[in-house]
């Protein structure tokens, strides 16, 4: 294996959005390589670990986080231009996040339960994937990222191919792992069917259902899955309800939620009823 | 190293003013700056404002079961997830009337540790160190001191692994639920980390002696503490409500003291006592208010820094607190592995009820309160969150002001890094503050007497 000697490291940034900061946490979480990985890649930005600056060029750049904000939506179009190689990280960048629950709801109602002044809020009716806005080149899914595909994709970087990440559903994985399948077992509903793995079957092997965390997989057979639970469990809310999560906005799950009257709590007069919302790639 | 407060370049003529910004204040978690104003010698002006995005958790939750808000609040913080899940699972439970299974309430103060562990070790290790030996950045400081931060690397992985082992992954672990968790360990799946914790108390020993020696920036500006205390235990999950100005409330009962309000002429909502008072969370009011708690080995390595009352005046000695309470998450967690029988069911029944959830935890970062109204299909009608970012924001800004005299004489470039290693201090989390956004403004004259 060649790797790129020093003159030559990556220039790397990690920049967020809207976000928890817990995908950037998986960089620093990798300890043991984190000092490896250092000095063979530039880490140019990266303001939540350095005081070190760089608006860019990068060559490489991971960013975390949803665009909610007018500044975040022309923010991104600046790292774009400034990225040679864009990464996506995590469910809030790739998939709009939990935060993207409010695209059904009516924002000014969002606003004012919470912010005494909402006026004085800078905040866009929707948060939104960063791939509606501009050129995504890869991304890593999961609420968090896992630290396995991490790794695969720093190692990638390092000798210039393409990272190798398994596409597979939760519920193989649960299978090949041995663990008790919990719709069988208690009858639990579970997202393991259509969400893609990465996590290593996590909630199945605590014996809970899924709860789609990594989004859905490459063409989910959603729909069916839903009429299943339709019929265990309570009625359309709670089918909602169970798709409603921290992928809810990825077009499968989205559908699913649209057809059993939106996410629990949700208002009147969201944009997710309106045309073109998206719909914003350029 | 920065210890040293000389060096007098330049004296601005009185009436001139002048200003100091970080505009995006880094190795804090989350997105903020830094604007600080004075007037001749005088502080006219000292803000810490935060452009984090708003993401509207408190309305997120709406129409929610118990379970699905300790999943979704887990969010607001990948740094402190499960300060986000224990205040509100106790909440839950108690609204509910759940008695936890004893071995249940140990487990919870486990996975506690984990969290204090790996985000005081990240903390101390590769956000707070930094500024005490001259570096942008941990790993620009592992050049020199490589073997400081694999040490910082070793103790943080230790809390993660155990996070993992309770709760399945360290970011928004999955298995706290209403009544207990989805599973609890076996004690052979603590082996690994049990035995892995012998050194680990060492290496969080070594930590409070290290910090110790560091030079702080001088700073004499004692506030009203805050933090939770219990009888037996060092406050995580349980106990009261004090303060050094002698309040003393049940966990669920912070709106009798404390109001988030607007500060007049500002934009900003700050956490205040009905008295308009502004206090400290955290490390710092943790060790003043409970230190008679801490675990014997933390109690020891505290009293051994001769630096219990430097605490207290001096925030940038937090860097001390917070490793002596590394100490304790360490020496606890190892107590409580040693100690743990699985719990006969990992998880009680429970019948949802109409009412008030209403709780308070410590978070790394201090208490951190929350508030849900629920209907009788236990589904959330409205919330309060109410993180401990939010509620230190009045005391950041006091202590800048009363801190900021200090550096004025400094070059320009260097008395703007000392503001914000005075900020870095309190170990801000602004994705958690969100919700109380935007700018405020201290009056150095108002903020007068606060101490």
């Amino acid at each position: 294996m060649t790797t790129r000697g020093a003159r030559s490291r990556l220039r790397v940034g990690v920049a967020k959005l809207a976000s928890c900061d817990g995908c950037q946490l998986t960089i620093l979480d990798l300890e043991e390589e984190l000092l490896a990985i250092a000095e063979r890649l530039d880490i140019v930005e990266f303001p939540e670990a350095s005081s070190l600056r760089s608006a860019g060029p990068y060559d490489v750049l991971l960013v975390e986080g949803s665009v909610s904000s007018p500044d975040q939506a022309a923010e991104i179009v600046e790292l774009r231009r400034q990225a040679k190689t864009l990464v996506t990280i995590g469910a809030c960048a790739t998939a709009g996040g939990i935060q993207a629950l409010r695209n059904w709801s009516d924002h000014d109602a969002f606003r004012t339960a919470v912010y005494p002044r909402p006026e004085l809020v800078e905040s866009l009716d929707t948060a939104t994937p960063i791939s509606d806005h501009v050129k995504v080149d890869a991304q890593l899914v999961g609420c968090p990222i896992s630290a396995d595909h991490l790794r695969e994709l720093l190692a990638a970087l390092l000798v210039g191919r393409r990272p190798q990440i398994r596409e597979e559903a939760v519920c193989l994985e649960c299978k090949r792992r041995g663990y008790v399948c919990v719709m069988v077992a208690t009858g639990t509903p579970c997202l393991g069917p259509l969400t893609q793995t990465g996590c290593g079957a996590l909630c199945p092997a605590f014996g809970r259902g899924c709860y789609g965390c990594f989004g859905p997989r490459e063409q989910p057979h959603a729909e069916s899955l839903a009429r299943t639970f339709a019929e265990r469990t309570t009625g359309p809310a709670d089918v909602a309800r169970l798709f409603a999560g921290f992928t809810a906005w990825t077009p499968p799950f989205r559908s699913i939620v649209d057809q059993h009257g939106g996410p629990p709590g949700r208002t009147p007069g969201g944009p997710a009823t309106k045309e073109g919302v998206g719909d914003a790639r350029r | 190293m920065h210890g040293d407060d000389g060096g007098t370049l330049s004296v601005a003529a009185p009436g001139a003013e002048r200003e100091f910004r970080v505009e995006y204040l880094t190795r804090v978690e989350g997105e903020g700056t830094l604007q600080l104003r004075v007037r001749g010698t005088e502080v006219v002006e000292a803000r810490l404002k935060i452009f984090e995005a708003p993401r509207y958790f408190e309305r997120l939750v709406v129409g929610r079961t118990g379970d699905e808000v300790i999943d979704i609040v887990a969010r607001i913080c990948g740094i402190c997830p499960i300060a986000y899940q224990m205040s509100a699972v106790h909440g839950f439970e108690d609204l509910y009337g759940i008695e936890i299974d004893p071995s249940v309430r140990a487990l919870r103060r486990l996975l506690y540790c984990g969290e204090w562990i790996q985000s005081h070790a990240l903390h101390v290790y590769l956000l707070h160190a930094p500024d005490y030996l001259g570096y942008p950045s941990a790993l620009a400081m592992a050049a020199d001191h490589r073997a400081v931060v694999e040490q910082g690397l070793s103790i943080k992985r230790l809390g993660n692994q155990l996070i993992a082992a309770l709760g399945g992954r360290p970011v928004h672990p999955i298995s706290v639920r209403v009544g207990g968790f989805s599973r609890a360990p076996r004690r052979t799946d603590l082996d690994g980390i049990r035995r892995a914790l012998d050194e680990t108390v060492e290496q969080a020993r070594e930590t409070v002696r290290l910090v110790a020696s560091w030079d702080p920036p001088a700073l004499e500006h004692p506030q009203p503490l805050v933090a939770m205390r219990h009888p037996a235990e060092y406050p995580f999950n349980d106990g009261r409500i004090v303060s050094t100005d002698g309040l003393d409330l049940a966990p669920g009962a912070w709106r009798e003291a404390f109001a988030e309000q607007q500060v007049e002429g500002t934009n900003a909502l700050h956490a205040r006592t009905h008295d308009g008072a502004v206090y400290l969370l955290g490390p710092t009011a943790r060790i003043a208010l409970a230190a008679d708690q801490l675990h014997p080995l933390a109690s020891e390595a505290l009293a051994a820094t001769g630096l219990r009352d430097a605490i207290r005046v001096n925030i940038h000695r937090s860097i001390v607190a917070r490793a002596v309470e590394l100490l304790h998450a360490c020496a606890e967690a190892r107590d409580l592995i040693d100690g743990y029988r699985p719990p006969a069911e990992p998880r009680v029944a429970f019948t949802p009820r109409a009412g008030v959830a209403a709780w308070s935890t410590e978070a790394p970062r201090g208490l951190l309160h929350h508030r849900y109204e629920v209907d009788e299909q236990g589904h959330v009608t409205h919330a309060q969150i109410v993180p401990p970012t939010s509620q230190n924001q009045g005391a950041i800004e006091a202590d800048l002001a009363a801190f900021a005299p200090s550096v004025l004489d400094l070059p320009h470039a260097e008395a703007t890094r000392r503001l914000e290693m005075l900020i870095r201090a309190y170990d801000p989390c602004i994705s958690c503050a969100t919700h109380f956004l935007d700018l405020s403004i201290v009056d150095a004259g108002a903020e007068e007497g606060t101490g």
